[in-house]
C-alpha cells in the first residue's frame, strides 16, 4: 500500500486510511526499537536530508534516529553553520544539496507553507517538520499513535487542546489529523490565543479551562510560546499560569482513565505542573518514544513508489 | 495462442500431517532431542506450520521448544525496484536465540530469496549455534546457494506455474496445489 501523496505536508486532507495506514505501520515498527540490534536494512538506498531553519531536539533527533533505525543515509543541515548566512538562498540550498544525490527532505522552517514551496520546486519527497504557525504532522500523527496505543481506538474519545492555539502548529496537525478519524475535539485558551479559523474548523472552543476539560479523556497541554509573546496578547506569564496552567487539582474535571500529552519543550510552572508532568497518567516520554517509530513509518510508506497504483 | 492453467492436488491434510509428522522426527534425530531448539516461521504461512511443528514435538519429547515467527518485508531485496510498499506485520521472537538450535520454517522454498531475508533478520536478534530449515514443499529453481535441511515433498515445477498451500488457520482446509501451466522451463 502507497500513501496518496508522494510528501507529507501537512494533516489537513490526508484521507482517514492513509492516517491509519501510517499508524498501523508505526505499530510494526515500533518492535524494531526494542530489538537489541535497533536497525533493519529497509532504505539503504534513500539518502535523507534534514534541514533545520529552526532549533530543534526532539523532532530532529527523532527524524535522525528514525532514518538510522531503517538504515537510510542521513545529512543534517543548520542554519547558524550552512551558506545560508553568506546570504544564499533556500530554493539554491536546496537545489544544490539536491545536486549531491538525496531522495528525501525533511524540512523545518519559521515560515508557514514552506515545505509546500520546496515540494514543488524539486524531485525528493518533502516531509513537513514544522512549517511556521501552520503544521506539524508528524507530531499530530505521534500523538493519535499515542492515543490510539493507550485506548484502543480514538473514536470514541474526547480531546481537549490548551493553550498558545494561534501560534501551534502541533495544534492544527492534532485537529486536522483527529477530526479525519472523527474524534470530539476541543480547543481552549485566552481569546487572544485563539485564532479566527477554529470556530470554522467544526470544533468545540473554551475560554474557561474548568469548562473545557470536563468530561474530556486526553489534554494535549500546548508550548506557550514565549518567543511569540511580544505583541502584547498576554498580561503576564502568571496571569496565564493562573488561568489555564494544568495543575493536579484540574485534572479532577477529566474522565476517570484520563491521558496528560504535551509536545515538549516544556515549560514547567506556565502552561503544566511538574507534578503532572511527571505523574502516573502522563504519557509525555511515551509520545517520544512513539515520534521514532511514527516516523519510521512515514518515511517507509513514502519511499515506496511514488505515485498511484492503480 | 493462450496458457491453460490446469490444478493439480498434491497434498491434502493428512498428506501434510504426515510430512509434518515425519520432519518433527528428523528434527528431534537430528538435534539429538528438543532442550537447545527454537522454532520460528516465516509469516504468514510458514508461522502456522511452525506452531504445529511445536505441537508435535511436544507430543513427542514433552518439552516445547519456544515458537517465534518472522516478518521478513523489512528485509526483502527488491525494496528499490517494487513500486508499492507491502504492508508490514510483525515480527515476534520473545525468547533469547543465542546458542540456540534454531529450525526456521517455510511453506515453500522456491527462489531462496525469503530465506535469505530471514536469515538476516534472525541474525539481528542475537547469535544462535545453528539454524536449520525446514520446509513443506520444495519447488526448485533456486537463486542463491540455499537448501533445505528438512522437506515435506520435493515437487518438480515450472517457473510461472504456482504452488498454493492452503492451512486451515489461515484459509479454512489443508491442501496443496500446483497450478500447472503449459509452456516454460522443467529444471
Amino acid at each position: 500500500m502507497n500513501l496518496k501523496s508522494p510528501h507529507l505536508l501537512q494533516l489537513e486532507g490526508v484521507p482517514a486510511e492513509d492516517i491509519n495506514l501510517i499508524l498501523d505501520t508505526a505499530v510494526t515498527l515500533k518492535e524494531i526499537l526494542d530489538r537489541p540490534i535497533k536497525k533493519v536494512p529497509t532504505l539503504r538506498h534513500i539518502t535523507v536530508l534534514n534541514l533545520f531553519f529552526e532549533p530543534s531536539t526532539r523532532t530532529k533527533i527523532s527524524f535522525e534516529l528514525a532514518e538510522k533505525r531503517l538504515s537510510a543515509d542521513s545529512v543534517s543541515f543548520a542554519k547558524a553553520t550552512s551558506a545560508v548566512v553568506k546570504g544564499e538562498t533556500l530554493l539554491d540550498t536546496i537545489w544544490n544539496i539536491e545536486a549531491m544525490k538525496i531522495d528525501m527532505i525533511v524540512i523545518r522552517h519559521s515560515v508557514s507553507g514552506t515545505p509546500h514551496f520546496v515540494a514543488r520546486n524539486c524531485d525528493s519527497n518533502v516531509i513537513n517538520a514544522g512549517d511556521g504557525t501552520h503544521e506539524h504532522p508528524s507530531q499530530g500523527l505521534l500523538d493519535m499513535f499515542t492515543m490510539r496505543e493507550k485506548y484502543g481506538k480514538i473514536k470514541d474519545l474526547r480531546v481537549v487542546i490548551v493553550g498558545d492555539v494561534k501560534h501551534s502548529r502541533v495544534a492544527r496537525s492534532n485537529i486536522w489529523g483527529l477530526k479525519t478519524l472523527g474524534t470530539s475535539v476541543a480547543v481552549c485558551g485566552p481569546s487572544t490565543l485563539l485564532p479566527f479559523e477554529v470556530e470554522q474548523m467544526g470544533i468545540d472552543v473554551y475560554t474557561k479551562i474548568e469548562e473545557a476539560l470536563e468530561g474530556a479523556d486526553v489534554v494535549n497541554v500546548l508550548r506557550l510560546q514565549k518567543e511569540r509573546q511580544s505583541a502584547g496578547l498576554l498580561p503576564s506569564l502568571r496571569e496565564y499560569s493562573n488561568n489555564f496552567c494544568i495543575t493536579k487539582e484540574r485534572l479532577k474535571y477529566l474522565n476517570k482513565n484520563y491521558t496528560v500529552m504535551h509536545p515538549g519543550p516544556m515549560n514547567r510552572g506556565t502552561e503544566i505542573s511538574s507534578e503532572v508532568a511527571d505523574g502516573p497518567d502522563s504519557v509525555i516520554l511515551p509520545q517520544v518514544t512513539n515520534g521514532v517509530a511514527v516516523r519510521m513509518a512515514v518515511l517507509y510508506l513514502l519511499s515506496g513508489g511514488v505515485g498511484k497504483i492503480e | 495462442m493462450g496458457f491453460c492453467m490446469a490444478d493439480t492436488k498434491i497434498m491434502d491434510a493428512k498428506g501434510i500431517s504426515r510430512s509434518l509428522e515425519r520432519m518433527a522426527h528428523e528434527i528431534l534425530e537430528t538435534n539429538q532431542g528438543a532442550a537447545d531448539l527454537a522454532i520460528i516461521g516465516v509469516r504468514t504461512r510458514g508461522a502456522y506450520l511452525a506452531e504445529r511443528l511445536v505441537k508435535m514435538i511436544k507430543r513427542i519429547e514433552k518439552i516445547a521448544p519456544p515458537v517465534g515467527a518472522v516478518d521478513i518485508t523489512m528485509y526483502r531485496d527488491d525494496v528499490q525496484i517494487r513500486l508499492e510498499q507491502p504492508i508490514i506485520q510483525n515480527t515476534d521472537i520473545e525468547f533469547s536465540i543465542d546458542d540456540k538450535n534454531v529450525i526456521l520454517v517455510d511453506d515453500v522454498l522456491y527462489t531462496g530469496r525469503t530465506v535469505r531475508a530471514a536469515l538476516n533478520e534472525i541474525a539481528d536478534y542475537g547469535r544462535p549455534r545453528c539454524i536449520q530449515l525446514a520446509v513443506l514443499i520444495d519447488r526448485g529453481h533456486r537463486e542463491l546457494p540455499i537448501r533445505a535441511d528438512y522437506v515435506g515433498i520435493q515437487l518438480q515445477t515450472f517457473h510461472g506455474e504456482n504452488v498454493i498451500v492452503k492451512l486451515k488457520e489461515k484459509d479454512g482446509e489443508d491442501s496443496v496445489i500446483l497450478q500447472q501451466m503449459n509452456g516454460g522451463k522443467k529444471k
